[in-house]
Protein backbone atom coordinates (compact mmCIF):
# COMPACT_ATOMS: atom_id res chain seq x y z
CA UNK A 1 0.00 0.00 0.00
CA UNK A 2 1.15 3.62 -0.89
CA UNK A 3 -1.54 5.61 1.28
CA UNK A 4 0.86 6.66 3.82
CA UNK A 5 2.71 9.18 1.03
CA UNK A 6 1.66 12.57 1.14
CA UNK A 7 -0.34 13.19 -2.30
CA UNK A 8 1.51 17.05 -2.41
CA UNK A 9 4.83 17.18 -4.42
CA UNK A 10 7.84 18.62 -2.99
CA UNK A 11 6.88 21.55 -5.21
CA UNK A 12 3.01 21.93 -4.00
CA UNK A 13 4.55 21.99 -0.77
CA UNK A 14 7.75 24.79 -1.50
CA UNK A 15 4.90 26.64 -2.92
CA UNK A 16 2.77 26.80 0.34
CA UNK A 17 5.30 28.08 2.41
CA UNK A 18 6.09 30.88 -0.07
CA UNK A 19 2.44 31.85 -0.67
CA UNK A 20 2.31 32.24 3.52
CA UNK A 21 5.56 34.38 3.52
CA UNK A 22 3.82 36.52 0.78
CA UNK A 23 0.59 36.76 2.84
CA UNK A 24 2.69 37.77 6.16
CA UNK A 25 4.98 40.41 4.12
CA UNK A 26 1.65 41.74 2.47
CA UNK A 27 -0.51 42.71 5.92
CA UNK A 28 3.14 43.43 7.80
CA UNK A 29 3.35 46.23 5.24
CA UNK A 30 -0.09 47.23 5.75
CA UNK A 31 -0.19 47.23 9.14
CA UNK A 32 -2.81 44.26 9.81
CA UNK A 33 -2.12 42.61 12.81
CA UNK A 34 -1.54 38.89 12.79
CA UNK A 35 -3.97 37.23 15.50
CA UNK A 36 -4.51 33.81 16.69
CA UNK A 37 -8.29 32.54 17.87
CA UNK A 38 -9.77 29.02 18.99
CA UNK A 39 -10.33 25.96 16.95
CA UNK A 40 -12.51 24.53 19.87
CA UNK A 41 -15.18 26.11 21.06
CA UNK A 42 -18.22 26.09 22.95
CA UNK A 43 -20.64 27.70 19.39
CA UNK A 44 -20.43 26.91 16.53
CA UNK A 45 -21.63 29.22 13.26
CA UNK A 46 -25.95 28.59 12.18
CA UNK A 47 -25.46 28.94 8.72
CA UNK A 48 -27.75 26.29 7.87
CA UNK A 49 -25.54 25.65 4.28
CA UNK A 50 -22.45 24.77 6.76
CA UNK A 51 -22.23 21.88 9.13
CA UNK A 52 -19.80 21.85 11.98
CA UNK A 53 -18.07 18.97 13.09
CA UNK A 54 -19.75 18.44 17.18
CA UNK A 55 -16.33 17.18 19.71
CA UNK A 56 -17.81 15.65 22.21
CA UNK A 57 -17.76 17.13 25.78
CA UNK A 58 -16.72 20.24 24.34
CA UNK A 59 -18.40 21.92 21.37
CA UNK A 60 -17.35 22.40 17.60
CA UNK A 61 -14.68 22.29 15.84
CA UNK A 62 -15.12 25.95 13.91
CA UNK A 63 -15.89 26.51 10.62
CA UNK A 64 -14.70 29.85 10.43
CA UNK A 65 -12.45 32.31 12.36
CA UNK A 66 -15.26 34.83 12.15
CA UNK A 67 -16.98 34.89 15.54
CA UNK A 68 -13.73 35.06 17.61
CA UNK A 69 -12.26 37.99 15.05
CA UNK A 70 -15.58 39.89 15.50
CA UNK A 71 -14.87 39.90 19.61
CA UNK A 72 -11.47 40.85 19.05
CA UNK A 73 -12.92 43.97 16.43
CA UNK A 74 -15.25 44.75 19.63
CA UNK A 75 -12.45 45.03 22.21
CA UNK A 76 -11.20 47.21 19.67
CA UNK A 77 -7.86 45.35 17.95
CA UNK A 78 -8.08 47.40 15.19
CA UNK A 79 -7.35 45.54 11.59
CA UNK A 80 -6.47 41.85 11.88
CA UNK A 81 -5.63 38.80 9.81
CA UNK A 82 -5.08 35.26 10.15
CA UNK A 83 -4.46 32.06 8.61
CA UNK A 84 -5.89 29.15 10.29
CA UNK A 85 -7.62 25.42 9.80
CA UNK A 86 -10.84 25.51 9.32
CA UNK A 87 -13.76 22.32 9.57
CA UNK A 88 -16.71 21.60 7.74
CA UNK A 89 -18.79 17.72 8.17
CA UNK A 90 -19.59 16.30 4.85
CA UNK A 91 -17.44 18.42 2.62
CA UNK A 92 -14.83 16.18 0.76
CA UNK A 93 -14.38 15.96 -2.98
CA UNK A 94 -12.49 17.15 -5.75
CA UNK A 95 -12.42 20.77 -4.48
CA UNK A 96 -13.40 20.11 -0.99
CA UNK A 97 -11.87 18.65 2.30
CA UNK A 98 -13.61 18.68 5.79
CA UNK A 99 -10.35 20.23 7.41
CA UNK A 100 -8.74 23.37 4.87
CA UNK A 101 -6.96 26.50 5.32
CA UNK A 102 -8.82 29.51 5.58
CA UNK A 103 -6.81 32.96 5.48
CA UNK A 104 -9.02 35.81 7.10
CA UNK A 105 -9.23 39.35 7.63
CA UNK A 106 -10.64 42.26 8.87
CA UNK A 107 -11.05 46.05 8.13
CA UNK A 108 -12.68 48.54 10.69
CA UNK A 109 -13.71 51.74 8.57
CA UNK A 110 -13.90 49.63 4.81
CA UNK A 111 -16.35 49.77 2.59
CA UNK A 112 -17.03 46.75 0.30
CA UNK A 113 -15.45 48.44 -2.07
CA UNK A 114 -11.85 49.20 -0.20
CA UNK A 115 -12.10 45.34 0.16
CA UNK A 116 -12.11 44.25 -3.14
CA UNK A 117 -9.65 46.59 -4.07
CA UNK A 118 -7.03 45.45 -0.99
CA UNK A 119 -8.00 41.78 -2.03
CA UNK A 120 -7.29 42.40 -5.64
CA UNK A 121 -3.63 43.67 -4.61
CA UNK A 122 -2.62 40.60 -2.37
CA UNK A 123 -3.78 38.50 -5.52
CA UNK A 124 -1.99 40.58 -7.75
CA UNK A 125 1.32 39.97 -6.01
CA UNK A 126 0.02 35.86 -6.14
CA UNK A 127 -0.90 35.73 -10.10
CA UNK A 128 1.28 38.25 -11.60
CA UNK A 129 -0.73 39.59 -14.60
CA UNK A 130 -4.34 38.35 -13.87
CA UNK A 131 -6.39 41.30 -15.31
CA UNK A 132 -9.64 41.60 -13.28
CA UNK A 133 -13.54 42.40 -14.43
CA UNK A 134 -16.37 43.28 -11.92
CA UNK A 135 -20.05 42.00 -12.03
CA UNK A 136 -23.65 42.12 -10.40
CA UNK A 137 -24.17 39.14 -9.65
CA UNK A 138 -28.13 39.86 -10.95
CA UNK A 139 -26.86 40.90 -14.22
CA UNK A 140 -24.00 38.13 -14.70
CA UNK A 141 -26.77 35.31 -14.18
CA UNK A 142 -29.12 37.02 -16.03
CA UNK A 143 -26.95 37.20 -18.99
CA UNK A 144 -25.92 33.08 -18.56
CA UNK A 145 -29.22 32.01 -17.68
CA UNK A 146 -31.50 34.15 -19.19
CA UNK A 147 -33.64 34.69 -15.97
CA UNK A 148 -33.16 37.73 -13.35
CA UNK A 149 -33.02 35.44 -9.92
CA UNK A 150 -34.40 37.87 -7.88
CA UNK A 151 -37.76 38.65 -9.91
CA UNK A 152 -38.29 35.74 -12.18
CA UNK A 153 -41.14 33.62 -11.41
CA UNK A 154 -39.10 30.79 -8.70
CA UNK A 155 -40.95 27.90 -10.85
CA UNK A 156 -38.93 29.42 -13.70
CA UNK A 157 -35.96 28.94 -12.12
CA UNK A 158 -36.36 25.64 -10.72
CA UNK A 159 -37.34 24.73 -14.13
CA UNK A 160 -34.18 26.26 -15.55
CA UNK A 161 -32.31 24.15 -12.86
CA UNK A 162 -34.00 20.93 -13.35
CA UNK A 163 -33.14 21.20 -16.95
CA UNK A 164 -29.34 21.28 -16.34
CA UNK A 165 -29.79 18.26 -14.47
CA UNK A 166 -30.99 18.94 -10.88
CA UNK A 167 -32.90 17.24 -8.21
CA UNK A 168 -36.31 17.78 -8.67
CA UNK A 169 -37.22 19.48 -4.76
CA UNK A 170 -35.47 22.60 -4.66
CA UNK A 171 -36.67 25.80 -3.59
CA UNK A 172 -35.73 28.72 -5.65
CA UNK A 173 -32.68 29.83 -3.88
CA UNK A 174 -31.05 26.33 -3.90
CA UNK A 175 -32.24 26.81 -7.86
CA UNK A 176 -30.53 29.91 -7.68
CA UNK A 177 -27.33 28.23 -6.05
CA UNK A 178 -27.37 25.29 -8.59
CA UNK A 179 -27.45 27.64 -11.59
CA UNK A 180 -24.71 29.44 -10.23
CA UNK A 181 -22.41 26.57 -9.35
CA UNK A 182 -23.03 24.61 -12.42
CA UNK A 183 -24.05 27.04 -15.16
CA UNK A 184 -22.65 30.71 -14.22
CA UNK A 185 -19.62 29.63 -12.36
CA UNK A 186 -18.16 27.55 -15.58
CA UNK A 187 -18.84 30.12 -18.14
CA UNK A 188 -16.73 32.70 -16.42
CA UNK A 189 -13.35 32.83 -18.57
CA UNK A 190 -10.38 31.34 -16.49
CA UNK A 191 -7.78 34.09 -16.87
CA UNK A 192 -9.33 36.67 -15.27
CA UNK A 193 -10.29 37.42 -11.55
CA UNK A 194 -13.81 37.94 -11.83
CA UNK A 195 -15.64 39.55 -8.63
CA UNK A 196 -19.22 39.06 -8.38
CA UNK A 197 -21.13 41.51 -5.88
CA UNK A 198 -24.36 42.57 -4.51
CA UNK A 199 -25.48 38.38 -4.01
CA UNK A 200 -29.49 38.12 -3.54
CA UNK A 201 -30.49 39.39 0.03
CA UNK A 202 -31.28 35.63 0.83
CA UNK A 203 -27.72 34.49 0.70
CA UNK A 204 -26.26 37.02 2.67
CA UNK A 205 -25.20 35.08 5.89
CA UNK A 206 -23.63 38.14 7.99
CA UNK A 207 -23.32 40.80 5.19
CA UNK A 208 -25.81 43.53 5.23
CA UNK A 209 -27.84 44.17 3.00
CA UNK A 210 -29.14 46.92 1.04
CA UNK A 211 -31.95 47.53 -1.74
CA UNK A 212 -30.91 47.88 -5.38
CA UNK A 213 -32.19 50.31 -8.19
CA UNK A 214 -35.34 48.01 -8.80
CA UNK A 215 -36.21 47.88 -5.15
CA UNK A 216 -34.55 44.47 -4.79
CA UNK A 217 -32.42 42.88 -1.26
CA UNK A 218 -29.07 42.39 -1.98
CA UNK A 219 -26.56 41.68 0.37
CA UNK A 220 -23.21 43.55 0.32
CA UNK A 221 -21.30 40.61 -0.50
CA UNK A 222 -18.73 39.50 -2.99
CA UNK A 223 -16.63 36.77 -4.05
CA UNK A 224 -13.54 36.32 -6.65
CA UNK A 225 -13.07 33.38 -9.17
CA UNK A 226 -10.00 32.79 -11.06
CA UNK A 227 -9.54 29.54 -12.93
CA UNK A 228 -13.15 27.96 -12.62
CA UNK A 229 -12.45 28.37 -8.81
CA UNK A 230 -14.43 30.28 -6.23
CA UNK A 231 -11.08 31.98 -4.15
CA UNK A 232 -12.77 34.88 -2.06
CA UNK A 233 -16.19 35.72 -0.14
CA UNK A 234 -15.89 39.48 1.77
CA UNK A 235 -18.74 40.97 3.65
CA UNK A 236 -19.49 44.86 4.58
CA UNK A 237 -20.40 43.11 8.12
CA UNK A 238 -23.60 43.35 9.79
CA UNK A 239 -23.20 44.93 12.70
CA UNK A 240 -26.58 45.77 14.56
CA UNK A 241 -27.33 42.83 17.47
CA UNK A 242 -30.66 42.90 17.20
CA UNK A 243 -30.76 41.84 13.19
CA UNK A 244 -27.79 39.60 13.77
CA UNK A 245 -30.15 37.63 16.80
CA UNK A 246 -32.88 37.65 13.96
CA UNK A 247 -30.45 36.04 11.85
CA UNK A 248 -29.56 33.47 14.06
CA UNK A 249 -33.20 32.86 14.47
CA UNK A 250 -34.08 32.67 10.71
CA UNK A 251 -31.37 30.14 10.25
CA UNK A 252 -32.68 28.27 12.87
CA UNK A 253 -35.93 28.19 11.86
CA UNK A 254 -34.18 27.01 7.94
CA UNK A 255 -32.45 24.40 9.72
CA UNK A 256 -35.58 23.20 11.81
CA UNK A 257 -37.51 22.73 8.39
CA UNK A 258 -34.15 20.84 6.59
CA UNK A 259 -33.74 17.99 9.92
CA UNK A 260 -30.87 20.03 11.08
CA UNK A 261 -29.69 20.03 14.55
CA UNK A 262 -30.47 23.63 16.27
CA UNK A 263 -27.21 25.85 16.81
CA UNK A 264 -27.21 27.62 19.80
CA UNK A 265 -26.95 31.37 19.34
CA UNK A 266 -23.30 32.56 20.22
CA UNK A 267 -24.06 34.90 23.13
CA UNK A 268 -20.11 35.70 23.49
CA UNK A 269 -20.70 37.34 20.29
CA UNK A 270 -24.18 38.42 20.38
CA UNK A 271 -22.78 40.69 23.78
CA UNK A 272 -19.82 41.66 21.57
CA UNK A 273 -21.88 43.32 19.34
CA UNK A 274 -24.10 44.93 22.22
CA UNK A 275 -20.90 46.51 22.86
CA UNK A 276 -20.42 47.72 19.66
CA UNK A 277 -18.59 46.07 16.56
CA UNK A 278 -16.86 49.16 14.66
CA UNK A 279 -18.61 49.23 10.78
CA UNK A 280 -15.83 47.03 8.97
CA UNK A 281 -15.64 44.57 6.03
CA UNK A 282 -14.07 41.23 5.97
CA UNK A 283 -12.76 38.31 3.77
CA UNK A 284 -12.10 34.67 3.96
CA UNK A 285 -10.12 33.20 1.07
CA UNK A 286 -9.22 29.26 0.45
CA UNK A 287 -5.40 28.79 0.92
CA UNK A 288 -5.88 25.45 -0.65
CA UNK A 289 -7.26 27.11 -3.86
CA UNK A 290 -5.09 29.91 -4.12
CA UNK A 291 -2.33 27.10 -4.23
CA UNK A 292 -4.90 24.87 -7.04
CA UNK A 293 -5.07 28.33 -9.11
CA UNK A 294 -1.30 29.20 -8.27
CA UNK A 295 -0.18 25.64 -9.88
CA UNK A 296 -3.11 24.50 -11.97
CA UNK A 297 -4.22 21.45 -10.05
CA UNK A 298 -7.89 20.83 -10.42
CA UNK A 299 -7.43 17.79 -7.36
CA UNK A 300 -7.06 19.51 -3.93
CA UNK A 301 -4.95 16.74 -2.90
CA UNK A 302 -2.14 17.67 -5.13
CA UNK A 303 -2.10 20.91 -2.65
CA UNK A 304 -2.38 19.00 0.52
CA UNK A 305 0.23 16.74 2.18
CA UNK A 306 -2.26 14.00 3.74
CA UNK A 307 -5.95 14.59 2.43
CA UNK A 308 -8.86 13.48 4.35
CA UNK A 309 -8.70 9.70 3.40
CA UNK A 310 -5.39 9.00 4.07
CA UNK A 311 -4.95 11.63 7.43
CA UNK B 1 -30.67 -2.68 3.43
CA UNK B 2 -29.19 0.24 5.14
CA UNK B 3 -29.49 4.09 3.73
CA UNK B 4 -26.51 5.88 2.85
CA UNK B 5 -26.30 9.66 2.54
CA UNK B 6 -24.38 11.66 -0.14
CA UNK B 7 -21.28 11.79 2.14
CA UNK B 8 -21.14 8.10 2.46
CA UNK B 9 -21.09 7.50 -1.71
CA UNK B 10 -17.71 5.89 -2.84
CA UNK B 11 -16.82 3.93 -5.61
CA UNK B 12 -17.68 0.62 -5.29
CA UNK B 13 -20.87 1.55 -3.21
CA UNK B 14 -23.69 -0.58 -4.14
CA UNK B 15 -27.14 1.71 -3.80
CA UNK B 16 -30.81 1.31 -5.23
CA UNK B 17 -31.83 3.85 -7.76
CA UNK B 18 -35.39 3.55 -9.51
CA UNK B 19 -35.62 0.16 -8.27
CA UNK B 20 -32.34 -0.85 -9.66
CA UNK B 21 -29.38 -2.02 -8.11
CA UNK B 22 -26.55 0.87 -8.98
CA UNK B 23 -23.00 0.64 -8.28
CA UNK B 24 -21.21 4.30 -7.32
CA UNK B 25 -18.78 4.83 -9.95
CA UNK B 26 -17.63 8.54 -8.73
CA UNK B 27 -19.05 11.26 -6.42
CA UNK B 28 -18.49 14.90 -6.89
CA UNK B 29 -19.28 17.37 -4.10
CA UNK B 30 -20.13 20.71 -5.66
CA UNK B 31 -21.08 23.97 -3.94
CA UNK B 32 -21.49 27.14 -4.52
CA UNK B 33 -20.30 29.99 -2.18
CA UNK B 34 -22.06 29.36 0.60
CA UNK B 35 -25.35 28.40 -0.70
CA UNK B 36 -26.66 24.79 -0.60
CA UNK B 37 -23.85 21.76 -1.79
CA UNK B 38 -24.95 19.40 -4.43
CA UNK B 39 -22.92 15.48 -5.23
CA UNK B 40 -23.18 14.99 -8.46
CA UNK B 41 -22.91 11.29 -8.61
CA UNK B 42 -22.22 8.60 -11.38
CA UNK B 43 -23.73 5.71 -11.20
CA UNK B 44 -23.54 2.10 -13.15
CA UNK B 45 -27.05 0.46 -13.21
CA UNK B 46 -26.00 -3.18 -12.20
CA UNK B 47 -29.04 -4.53 -14.72
CA UNK B 48 -28.32 -2.59 -18.15
CA UNK B 49 -24.85 -1.87 -17.77
CA UNK B 50 -25.85 1.80 -18.68
CA UNK B 51 -24.02 4.78 -16.72
CA UNK B 52 -25.92 7.38 -15.24
CA UNK B 53 -25.49 11.09 -13.89
CA UNK B 54 -27.83 12.16 -11.28
CA UNK B 55 -27.10 15.37 -8.82
CA UNK B 56 -28.53 14.46 -5.30
CA UNK B 57 -28.81 17.96 -2.70
CA UNK B 58 -26.33 16.65 -0.21
CA UNK B 59 -27.45 15.02 2.65
CA UNK B 60 -29.76 12.84 0.64
CA UNK B 61 -29.80 9.25 1.23
CA UNK B 62 -30.68 6.55 -1.26
CA UNK B 63 -31.33 2.56 0.16
CA UNK B 64 -28.41 -0.14 0.10
CA UNK B 65 -28.64 -2.48 -2.20
CA UNK B 66 -28.28 -6.09 -1.47
CA UNK B 67 -25.97 -6.69 -3.81
CA UNK B 68 -22.81 -8.35 -3.79
CA UNK B 69 -19.93 -10.30 -5.35
CA UNK B 70 -18.71 -13.78 -4.72
CA UNK B 71 -16.31 -16.23 -5.91
CA UNK B 72 -18.15 -19.40 -7.72
CA UNK B 73 -16.88 -22.02 -9.61
CA UNK B 74 -19.01 -22.79 -13.16
CA UNK B 75 -19.95 -26.23 -13.36
CA UNK B 76 -22.05 -26.53 -16.68
CA UNK B 77 -24.91 -25.29 -18.09
CA UNK B 78 -28.62 -27.27 -19.32
CA UNK B 79 -29.13 -24.69 -21.74
CA UNK B 80 -32.03 -22.94 -20.38
CA UNK B 81 -29.07 -21.99 -16.91
CA UNK B 82 -25.43 -21.89 -16.32
CA UNK B 83 -24.82 -23.16 -13.15
CA UNK B 84 -22.25 -22.29 -10.53
CA UNK B 85 -20.92 -23.92 -6.94
CA UNK B 86 -19.89 -21.98 -3.82
CA UNK B 87 -16.80 -24.07 -3.02
CA UNK B 88 -17.03 -23.87 0.73
CA UNK B 89 -20.31 -23.89 1.55
CA UNK B 90 -21.14 -26.41 -2.22
CA UNK B 91 -24.34 -23.93 -2.51
CA UNK B 92 -25.35 -23.86 -5.99
CA UNK B 93 -27.22 -21.00 -7.86
CA UNK B 94 -28.20 -20.59 -11.44
CA UNK B 95 -27.48 -17.90 -13.76
CA UNK B 96 -29.92 -17.23 -16.41
CA UNK B 97 -28.81 -16.03 -20.36
CA UNK B 98 -29.62 -11.83 -19.25
CA UNK B 99 -26.90 -12.89 -16.13
CA UNK B 100 -24.30 -14.55 -18.16
CA UNK B 101 -24.67 -12.17 -21.24
CA UNK B 102 -21.01 -12.06 -23.04
CA UNK B 103 -19.21 -14.09 -20.20
CA UNK B 104 -20.63 -17.51 -21.15
CA UNK B 105 -17.96 -17.68 -24.53
CA UNK B 106 -15.55 -18.09 -21.83
CA UNK B 107 -17.29 -20.00 -19.52
CA UNK B 108 -14.60 -23.55 -18.68
CA UNK B 109 -16.30 -25.94 -16.40
CA UNK B 110 -14.18 -26.02 -13.34
CA UNK B 111 -13.08 -21.85 -13.92
CA UNK B 112 -13.96 -20.13 -10.65
CA UNK B 113 -16.11 -16.74 -11.69
CA UNK B 114 -16.66 -13.61 -10.28
CA UNK B 115 -20.93 -13.75 -9.71
CA UNK B 116 -22.53 -10.71 -8.68
CA UNK B 117 -25.57 -11.86 -6.40
CA UNK B 118 -28.39 -9.37 -5.85
CA UNK B 119 -31.25 -10.37 -2.90
CA UNK B 120 -29.23 -13.71 -3.51
CA UNK B 121 -30.08 -14.35 -7.08
CA UNK B 122 -26.87 -14.15 -9.81
CA UNK B 123 -27.63 -10.34 -11.64
CA UNK B 124 -23.95 -10.89 -13.91
CA UNK B 125 -21.16 -13.12 -13.87
CA UNK B 126 -17.36 -12.00 -14.89
CA UNK B 127 -15.22 -14.79 -15.77
CA UNK B 128 -11.62 -14.81 -14.69
CA UNK B 129 -9.21 -12.51 -17.04
CA UNK B 130 -7.35 -14.83 -18.46
CA UNK B 131 -8.78 -18.45 -19.59
CA UNK B 132 -7.28 -21.48 -21.94
CA UNK B 133 -9.55 -23.21 -24.19
CA UNK B 134 -9.43 -25.69 -26.88
CA UNK B 135 -9.38 -24.71 -31.17
CA UNK B 136 -12.17 -26.64 -32.63
CA UNK B 137 -11.67 -25.29 -35.88
CA UNK B 138 -9.24 -23.05 -37.77
CA UNK B 139 -7.79 -22.75 -41.50
CA UNK B 140 -4.26 -25.03 -41.53
CA UNK B 141 -1.44 -22.17 -41.72
CA UNK B 142 1.17 -22.27 -43.52
CA UNK B 143 4.13 -23.99 -42.26
CA UNK B 144 6.79 -22.05 -40.85
CA UNK B 145 5.25 -18.79 -40.09
CA UNK B 146 5.75 -18.19 -36.99
CA UNK B 147 5.66 -14.18 -37.11
CA UNK B 148 1.72 -14.39 -36.68
CA UNK B 149 1.69 -10.94 -38.69
CA UNK B 150 -1.60 -10.84 -39.32
CA UNK B 151 -3.37 -13.86 -38.42
CA UNK B 152 -6.26 -16.10 -38.85
CA UNK B 153 -9.71 -16.38 -37.06
CA UNK B 154 -10.05 -19.44 -34.50
CA UNK B 155 -13.27 -21.10 -32.71
CA UNK B 156 -12.72 -21.95 -29.39
CA UNK B 157 -14.66 -24.91 -27.52
CA UNK B 158 -17.20 -22.64 -26.05
CA UNK B 159 -18.13 -20.88 -29.77
CA UNK B 160 -15.76 -17.74 -28.76
CA UNK B 161 -13.54 -16.56 -31.95
CA UNK B 162 -10.65 -15.05 -31.55
CA UNK B 163 -7.61 -13.91 -33.70
CA UNK B 164 -4.59 -16.45 -33.67
CA UNK B 165 -1.34 -16.43 -35.38
CA UNK B 166 -1.34 -18.33 -38.61
CA UNK B 167 1.24 -21.17 -36.87
CA UNK B 168 -1.61 -22.06 -34.43
CA UNK B 169 -3.84 -25.39 -35.16
CA UNK B 170 -6.87 -26.82 -34.31
CA UNK B 171 -6.48 -29.38 -31.33
CA UNK B 172 -4.36 -26.81 -29.41
CA UNK B 173 -5.14 -25.27 -26.06
CA UNK B 174 -4.72 -21.26 -25.89
CA UNK B 175 -4.89 -18.65 -23.43
CA UNK B 176 -7.42 -15.98 -24.20
CA UNK B 177 -7.38 -12.18 -22.34
CA UNK B 178 -11.17 -12.09 -21.77
CA UNK B 179 -11.31 -8.35 -21.26
CA UNK B 180 -10.02 -7.43 -24.43
CA UNK B 181 -11.22 -11.10 -26.21
CA UNK B 182 -7.43 -11.28 -27.24
CA UNK B 183 -4.93 -14.25 -28.07
CA UNK B 184 -2.21 -14.15 -25.34
CA UNK B 185 -0.02 -17.36 -26.55
CA UNK B 186 -0.18 -21.07 -26.43
CA UNK B 187 -0.04 -23.43 -24.13
CA UNK B 188 1.99 -26.30 -24.63
CA UNK B 189 0.28 -29.99 -24.08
Amino acid sequence: MSDWLPTASLEAMKARAELMSTVRAFFAARNVLEVDTPQLAHYGVSDPHIQCIPVPGYGYLQSSPEYHMKRLLAAGSGPIYQTCKAFRDGEAGGRHNPEFTMLEWYRPGFALKDLIDECLALFAELFPGATSQHYHFRALFHHVTGLDPLKAEDSALIACAEQHGAPSDLDKAAAVDYLMATQVETALPAEQLTVVNDFPGWAAALAQTHQDRDGAVVARRFEIYYRGLELANGYQELTDPQEQRRRFEQDNILRQQHGLNIMKADDYLLNAMDQGLPPCSGVAVGVERLLMAGQGSDRIGQVLTFPWDRA
Amino acid sequence: MANYSTSEFKSGLKVMLDGDPCSIIENEFVKPGKGQAFNRVKLRNLKSGKVWERTFKSGDSLEGADVMDVAMQYLYSDGEFWHFMDQTTFEQKAADDAAVGDAKLWLKEEDVCEITLYNGEPLSVTPPNFVELEIVETDPGLKGDTAGTGGKPATLSTGAVVRVPLFVQTGEIVKVDTRTGDYVGRIKG
